[in-house]
């Protein structure tokens, strides 16, 4: 057994039930964290939400899931069919695939790659393609509105996130997410995360991946009062539920990255208790309640104010914020804070 | 395992090449060219320059790809009349590849047999066991070659600014929605409550 699993394909198989693995914890994930965003947005509401499928409603997303995908899947008679259908597939399994870098634990990870942040990024960069060619591919004006203002969206905010992290980067000294938790670890535990001292760089990340997943208060892609559902007017069932479970995977992914870059992933606010993947997860499903609380909370932005907010407000301050971290770093300025590349080499 | 994926990734790259010439639709050729780049991206990855590779997904298929997208989708190109002057300009076209080949072919060989190319990469590669491709490439752009970094920088900012003053028109007459003074608005000056009595108006 032991010389199998050495072999080519012994390691294809390991690599592969690994990322069967990861994928299949994420979705059921996704299925309760669909419950849970509807339920906090009732509760905020003062409604009930969903209580009627299985206990307490936890069954509702099953039973959504099973009634998107026995509907027909009805193609317009202009659209280009091959694009059309490939659009929710690259949208449903883009954000699968960066799955693979996130670290879960030390060594919990699918890929542990030196350049994981850039890999993140050039797949979410990949994203905008599933919108374009779908709102180009449903040959209809709606939809090509929506996916022409997504994209500049998408666009614009990744500029946004990349800048942001730099800071974050020059402090880990590595571009590998392990070794960026691994920088964070430290005697005083919760304080010795990166969001103490890159603390405006937090506001500025969540604000930004709200706008890259295109969350409310940002969620002018399918701003149901202009443009019925942006880029996904002409999609049914299966195809649309492959857009809204990539959207919500991203949203997921957020979270994940956040708690990676500035909350020290796996490792355990109090120090003298064990660090692991259940901090990890725990991280993630605090911040993606405090995503379901902004959707609940904040009105949606006027599109001209996003585009605004993005290129004059968050690019300059983060730019500036990496020329400051640039001079903390470099001269050890607040205790050495910002200078921990000791690990990253 | 690399020699297949090696092969895999050429033969796309080259195939969608091809496709990117020959497709019928400039939405489709577009598309095409970004499975090229993927897959030279890929290439890149099996080379062992994973910040390259990743640098070619975010730079050209993230951002340069898009613009084509946009631009291809909204301009109203008649692309059936300009391919129709194919024939003509075939032959130049082969030309300039041609030219670009032995080019390439002269960059190659002097990159693998000069003395001065063969000093300079012993002198400038560290070991690959030592430091990760972002390091070195950082160590490299930012110490020896910080200048060089430094004036391709400026000439891509002169380039955008240049770009900029050309193409920008201030119009007047126009209504411009001015950001702080809708934020300093005071609500108490700017809505007034009235009582209206029924059937008078105000």
């Amino acid at each position: 057994m032991d010389g199998f699993l050495d072999t080519g394909f012994g390691i294809f198989l390991i690599v592969l039930l690994q990322c069967l693995a990861v994928t299949v914890f994420i979705l059921v994930c996704l299925a309760f964290l669909m419950y849970a965003d509807r339920k906090i947005w009732a509760a905020v509401q003062l409604r009930r939400g969903p209580n009627v499928v299985g206990p307490w409603g936890l069954m509702q997303s099953f039973a959504d899931f099973l009634k998107y995908i026995v509907k027909e899947i009805v193609i317009p008679a202009g659209a280009n069919k091959p694009l059309f259908l490939l659009a929710p597939m690259i949208s449903f399994v883009l954000p699968v695939i960066v799955w693979a870098v996130i670290p879960w634990a030390p060594g919990w990870v699918i890929s542990d790659m030196n350049v994981g942040i850039l890999f993140i990024f050039a797949i979410s960069s990949l994203h905008v393609y599933a919108i374009i060619i779908g709102g180009w591919a449903s040959n209809s004006k709606y939809p090509f509105m929506g996916a022409l203002r997504s994209a500049a969206q998408m666009i614009s905010y990744e500029v946004s996130l990349g800048l942001i992290i730099v800071g974050v980067l020059i402090s880990a000294g590595s571009l590998n997410l392990s070794r960026i938790v691994e920088a964070q670890a430290g005697g005083w535990g919760l304080f010795h995360w990166f969001w103490l001292p890159h603390l405006p760089m937090v506001v500025l990340f969540f604000v930004s991946s709200l706008a890259e997943t295109n969350r409310p208060p940002f969620d002018l892609p399918e701003a149901e009062s202009e443009l019925v559902a942006g880029y996904q007017v002409e999609y049914s069932s299966t195809p649309f539920l492959l857009f809204m479970i990539g959207e919500l995977m991203s949203v997921f992914f957020m979270c994940a990255l956040i708690s990676v870059l500035f909350f020290g992933g796996w490792l355990s606010p109090i120090p003298g208790l064990p660090d692991g993947a259940i901090w990890m997860f725990a991280k993630m499903v605090f911040f993606f309640f405090i995503f379901a609380m902004v959707k609940a909370i904040v009105p949606r932005y006027r599109y001209d104010q996003l585009m605004r907010i993005g290129w004059k407000v968050f690019l300059p301050m983060s730019i500036g914020w990496v020329v400051l971290v640039g001079f903390f770093a470099q001269y050890g300025w607040f205790w050495g804070a910002y200078q921990r590349w000791a690990i990253g080499g | 395992m690399a020699t297949f994926s090696f092969y895999l990734f050429s033969i796309v790259a080259v195939l969608s090449g091809f496709l990117v010439v020959f497709a019928r639709s400039p939405v489709h050729s577009v598309l095409w060219l970004i499975l090229a780049f993927f897959s030279v991206a890929g290439l890149f990855v099996l080379l062992g320059a994973e910040f390259v590779a990743m640098l070619m997904l975010i730079v050209y298929v993230g951002a340069v790809a898009v613009l084509f997208l946009f631009v291809v989708m909204m301009l109203d190109v008649d692309f059936a009349a300009l391919r129709e002057g194919m024939a003509a300009y075939l032959p130049v076209g082969l030309l300039i590849g041609v030219i670009l080949l032995v080019q390439l072919g002269f960059v190659f060989g002097a990159w693998e047999t000069t003395d001065i190319a063969l000093a300079q990469r012993a002198a400038v590669t560290p070991s690959p066991a030592e430091v990760d491709n972002t390091a070195a490439l950082g160590a490299l752009l930012y110490t020896k070659y910080i200048f060089l970094f430094q004036a391709a920088g400026l000439v891509l900012l002169v380039a955008m600014i240049g770009a900029i003053v050309l193409t920008h028109r201030k119009r007047v007459g126009v209504k411009r929605q001015d950001v702080l003074t809708q934020m300093y608005r005071d609500p108490a000056r700017a809505v007034e409550l009235k009582d209206v009595k029924p059937g008078q108006g105000i």
